[in-house]
């Protein structure tokens, strides 16, 4: 040992005085600049005043507790919560009957479940669960729902409504976009010109229309291009619309990751003599897959976002369904309506913001030096 | 069919080699449940199979275009109906809330989707100016070292992304109506401008004869300054003298209408709007159900357009920032000169799709009555019944306005690209 | 190979099926209920309430099709649909009748390539305003601001009305009733114009419904009933013969109450209505059998009327809530225009 090496780590020094605390926080990133404190000092105000109007009329002048609307439709009062707590059940089962709601909670359960063992890394049995939330329970999920089996009476699907049939139709159309999207993305990047001709003409056009417009076709004009009597339910043809607008979107995602592998894992699987299915399911697709899970979980923000146009042809989803309660005189109020969006905003948001979290999250925990 | 071995199924002209003996490749590996003579030969080479599987897909498409249009064309006979579009010549009888063009109810059904595309036009092209603005704004905004700017961004963006625009467009709705006086309380603007639950009524200008003047000086001002911008790069390149370009061509672009005018002895009829009654009369009006959609349309978009930007700037390398200051360049000229050129490349083909979104997106105008192209159809085929004509229409149109947007940022996107030596 | 097969042979059977014309009867006998296509919220003639259990005076016709078609007046799914969809989704089959205080005028009979069964209420357009804007009458509205439906009649004789009479207004239409009414509220409009009955029902949603007035003008007829595609002669019998039936009974009448015990009637309408068989003292029966002529049961009208009710009942169970007299809607006996046409 030599006499100069230190064995013993030096005592740490205090940081300089203003270096730390709230004065060097406000030095450093709040009043840095002449502009930059005017900007902020403005932003604050406005913002103090948006939270505080928003408070104050939900909170303050809000209104808690009353039998019907008239508290609500006085003169200054704010937001109407009683109508919320009248409509709460509806907003979640729809017109789903009363006696058959544990079956829509039993769906919700057994989806919240297997979604939870998908999404935390830690849970194992990954490929398990995948396959049964993708595979299996839809199917049981529908069976439950409409019932007809077991001894389950059968519930129309005009009777579901809300958030159900807002979950049914995102998680339906993602389900079914996936492999849709898998295909026409490879379609489109496929040697043969014809089929990747198609796929591109088929992908650019159902991108270059708007989904309202989609929907109206899916919904009122669908049985005009069948044979008479064929006409599907509506709840299904606004899925159907919706899982081909959304797969156009999956396969340019898709094709993305695809074009980010580079050659020499297709040519390596190649040199190994697999074929093209073969490189494709087990060489190149993992990889792209993986690359693509946060730009797949941003498509099914939006997708889930975007079934509320469902409300346009008259299918009663959580915005339909909050939208009738407004039709109800026993509530309609001048601050129903204004309620009842705000409420929606906050459902969708919950749901939104976890799910762009949940995508950040994985984006970081597979960002894990696959770059070159 | 399981005797193939993987190396025949190979693929994509990779293993045409192993093909010119397919009987020997298979005694080789002494696999031979099923061996394929002369006759199934064909389905193992990989240019043929391609060629049959496209043959098949056609065949199959062909089929289906086929079947559909003779059920629709059966059905149409059974409602006594034919496919055509005569009927865009007959009068549509009902009018619009807001038009561009000349429209009443005695025009007809073409004009009516006509005024409706120029609507779609007008609050697309506004929207995505200002959802870019907005958007670049925020985006930086977001990366500044300024603790309360950039949280209020990052609010801004995640409150705003994470509602569905529909439900957007009904809440600003909600709120642009509600603050607005009656028209008899109208916000009033030195007598020209009033503003009440009717919109925003403002004064119109009329041109007369030799306005076409102003028009040309304008477009001499737009084409001078563009040789003049020119020039004088070319110049500074040279000399390394910059010359206050911005300064010189905009006060030239903006007075050269108004000299046009003078010119041609100012034939300008000016019609302010006037209470009358129920309503303004005279002037022209942006009616609330524009400004509710233009400002859902651009306060949604523009969160999406900075968070592209803000990835952009990012993704554009520190060092360039670094290297920018060391050679005496402000903060904001490293913004304009330096990061955003490179930033852009990142930038704009997200930023076409956003353009697409916010031009598809307008078609919810239907919800508030905005009398857009989808509003415009919907009537129409509600009054003709004639539905597969009418959307066809809208269809093809929205098809042709995303391609032209397509193509336009494409080609500026070509511009913008990096040109390696 | 199989599958190319098999879809070629579907692709042949359903070409095959596009050309024979299936009639909506025997598609409806099939699947077992009858698609109707409702109003998505129109207190008094569609609107769900919380339950979804849907109630109104063009609902419960719907039901009355279902009890004389399917023999169970539960066997209808309504599809509730915005102004705009409702033609669209009848002519592409998207709904076996259209049941949604629809306008009949000439242009829906025939380019629509529809037909009207016949008149279940007749209505005319009237115009609501805020009593604080002391208007009296329609005259006055010159300049006004109209708030209304959009892919209706009343954009239409909105249009004529002010043409007319030589006054000037804005038009500013919404897709559904309760964004019109929505905007009519924070102001956004003057007036508010619909089918009469229409603003009576919206007005119960008004936050305040005492500062809102109807106007005496009534700018337009609006004969609303139920509608079907053309080219299927026997549906729109069906159709037009259960409104009829309804009607009759109420002349009769016979309601869902004493249905029963009118069947013991010796009233020779009454049996033709219900089909009674009569038995003559001679020992020989005479059949009554109506229902036979459109395809269905004796108990078509029987039906019909135990499981919802004659006219009136109907009427009264939906629109007395809104205060809506009979008015015009009274039996032609009683100064209205009700008038069926005979069964025999």
């Amino acid at each position: 040992m030599v006499g100069y090496v230190r064995t013993v780590d030096a005592p740490l020094l205090a940081h300089p005085a203003g270096e730390v605390g709230m004065n060097h926080f406000l030095r450093e990133r709040v009043f840095n600049t002449v502009l930059g404190s005017v900007l902020a000092a403005c932003i604050a105000i406005l913002l103090t005043w948006i939270a505080w109007t928003l408070f104050d009329w939900a909170v303050i002048r809000g209104v808690w507790t009353a039998p019907d609307r008239e508290l609500c439709n006085a003169e200054g009062a704010g937001a109407c919560w009683p109508f919320i707590k009248a409509r709460a059940a509806q907003w979640v089962y729809g017109f789903y009957p009363q006696v058959e709601r544990w079956r829509v909670d039993l769906v919700y359960l057994i989806g919240a479940l297997s979604l939870t063992g998908l999404m935390v890394p830690a849970i194992p049995l990954k490929i398990w669960n995948a396959a049964f939330f993708f595979l299996i329970y839809p199917v049981a999920a529908f069976f439950l729902l409409f019932g007809g089996w077991f001894g389950l009476p059968i519930v129309e699907t005009e009777q579901w409504g809300g958030l159900l049939v807002t979950l049914v139709l995102s998680v339906t159309a993602i389900v079914v976009s996936a492999p849709l999207g898998i295909l026409l993305a490879l379609g489109r990047r496929s040697n043969m010109p014809i089929v990747s001709l198609l796929s591109t003409i088929f992908i650019e056009t159902v991108r270059g229309v708007p989904l309202v417009l989609v929907l109206f076709m899916a919904a009122n004009m669908f049985p005009l291009f069948m044979p008479p009597g064929v006409n599907p339910d509506k709840l299904l043809k606004a899925i159907v619309g919706t899982a081909l607008f959304a797969s156009a979107y999956m396969a340019e995602i898709i094709r993305g990751g695809l074009q980010a592998i580079p050659k020499g894992q297709y040519e390596g699987a190649q040199a190994m003599g697999l074929s093209y299915w073969k490189t494709m399911g087990l060489i190149v697709m993992p990889q792209a897959l993986k690359v693509v899970i946060p730009s797949i979980v941003n498509n099914f923000i939006s997708l889930f976002k975007d079934t509320s146009l469902v409300t346009v042809v008259g299918l009663f989803d959580l915005l339909g369904i909050v939208q009738t309660g407004f039709n109800d005189p026993k509530w309609a109020s001048a601050q129903t309506a204004n309620t009842g969006y705000f409420a929606l905003a906050l459902i969708y948001w919950v749901f939104c913001f976890a799910m762009s979290r949940y995508s950040m999250f994985i984006e970081r925990k597979l960002n894990t030096g696959h770059k070159r | 069919m399981k005797s193939f071995t993987p190396r025949q199924f190979s693929g994509r002209g990779r293993g045409r080699a192993l093909h010119q003996d397919p009987m020997t490749d298979q005694s080789d590996k002494g696999i031979s449940s099923a061996p394929h003579g002369i006759g199934t030969d064909f389905l193992y080479n990989p240019k043929l199979r391609g060629i049959l599987s496209q043959v098949i897909v056609l065949v199959l498409l062909a089929w289906g275009l086929y079947w559909i249009v003779a059920n629709t064309q059966a059905n149409l006979v059974k409602l006594n109906q034919n496919f055509g579009f005569d009927f865009l010549g007959k009068a549509a009888g009902f009018d619009l809330s807001t038009s561009l063009i000349e429209y009443s109810s005695n025009s007809n059904f073409g004009r009516a989707i006509l005024a409706g595309f120029y609507n779609t036009a007008l609050v697309s092209v506004v929207g995505i100016i200002f959802a870019t603005i907005l958007g670049f704004i925020v985006g930086i905004m977001r990366l500044s070292k300024n603790w309360v700017i950039s949280s209020a961004a990052t609010i801004y963006i995640e409150i705003v992304r994470n509602v569905p625009l529909l439900l957007q467009i009904f809440i600003w709705y909600a709120l642009v109506l509600k603050p607005l006086p009656g028209v008899k309380q109208a916000f009033n603007i030195s007598d020209t401008v009033f503003v009440s639950n009717r919109g925003i009524t403002a004064p119109h200008a009329t041109f007369g004869d030799g306005a076409w003047l102003a028009l040309a000086l304008l477009a001499a001002g737009l084409v001078g300054t563009w040789i003049f911008r020119r020039w004088s790069r070319k110049k500074q390149e040279l000399t390394g003298q910059i010359l206050p370009v911005w300064w010189i061509s905009i006060p030239i672009i903006i007075a050269a209408p108004f000299i046009g005018l003078l010119l041609a002895g100012w034939p300008v009829t000016w019609s302010y709007p006037e209470l009358a009654g129920f309503n303004f009369k005279g002037g022209m009006t942006l009616v609330p159900e524009f400004i509710a959609l233009f400002l859902a349309l651009v306060i949604y978009t523009a969160t999406f357009i900075a968070e592209i930007v803000r990835s952009g700037i990012i993704a554009v390398s520190h060092g360039q920032t670094e290297a920018s200051q060391a050679l005496g360049l402000d903060n904001g000229k490293t913004l304009r000169l330096v990061v955003i050129p490179q930033a852009m490349r990142i930038i704009i083909p997200p930023l076409t799709s956003q353009y697409l979104n916010l031009t598809k997106n307008s078609s919810l105008a239907v919800a508030i009555g905005y009398p857009d192209l989808m509003y415009a159809a919907g009537t129409v085929n509600n009054q003709s019944g004639k539905a597969i004509e009418v959307y066809s229409i809208a269809l093809i149109v929205y098809l042709t306005t995303s391609l032209v947007t397509s193509l336009f940022m494409n080609w500026f996107n070509s511009r913008m690209k990096l040109v390696e030596r | 190979m199989k599958f190319l097969k098999s879809l070629i042979m579907a692709s042949v059977f359903g070409l095959g099926a596009a050309a024979a014309n299936a009639a909506t009867l025997d598609d409806v006998k099939a699947k077992g209920f009858i698609q109707c296509g409702s109003n998505p919220g129109l207190i008094g003639f569609g609107v769900p309430d919380d339950q979804g259990n849907w109630t109104g005076f063009d609902v419960d016709f719907c039901r009355a099709l279902a009890a004389a078609v399917l023999g169970d007046a539960t066997k209808v799914k309504f599809s509730p649909l915005n102004a705009k969809e409702r033609f669209t989704a009848l002519q592409s089959g998207a709904v076996d009748v259209l049941s949604r205080n629809s306008t009949w005028t000439m242009s829906r009979d025939t380019t629509l390539g529809l037909t009207f069964a016949g008149i279940t209420y007749y209505d005319g357009q009237g115009f609501m305003v805020p009593t604080k804007l002391n208007v009296k009458s329609a005259t006055e509205l010159n300049g006004a601001s109209v708030c209304v439906q959009t892919g209706t009649t009343t954009e239409l004789n909105l249009s004529d009305y002010f043409k007319a009479s030589k006054m000037e207004y804005k038009v500013v239409a919404f897709e559904k009733n309760e964004e019109v009414l929505k905007a009519y509220q924070e102001g956004r409009c003057d007036v508010y114009s619909t089918d009469q009955s229409g603003l009576y029902a919206e007005r119960l949603k008004l936050a305040n419904a005492a500062e809102h007035m109807v106007l005496p003008e009534i700018i337009s007829k609006e004969p609303l009933g139920p509608v079907v595609r053309q080219s299927d002669a026997q549906w729109f019998a069906i159709v037009k013969w259960v409104h009829n039936a309804m009607l009759t009974a109420e002349e009769l009448g016979v309601t869902s109450k004493n249905v029963d015990e009118m069947k013991a009637s010796t009233n020779p309408e009454i049996q033709r209505l219900l089909s009674v068989k009569v038995k003559n003292p001679d020992g020989t029966e005479a059949d009554n059998d109506f229902g036979k002529g459109l395809g269905l049961g004796p108990d078509w009208a029987y039906n019909a009327i135990k499981q919802v009710g004659n006219y009136a009942e109907v009427f009264d169970k939906n629109l007395a809530q809104l205060n809506i007299a009979r008015g015009k809607n009274a039996l032609w006996s009683q100064g209205g225009l009700q008038y069926a046409a005979p069964i025999r």
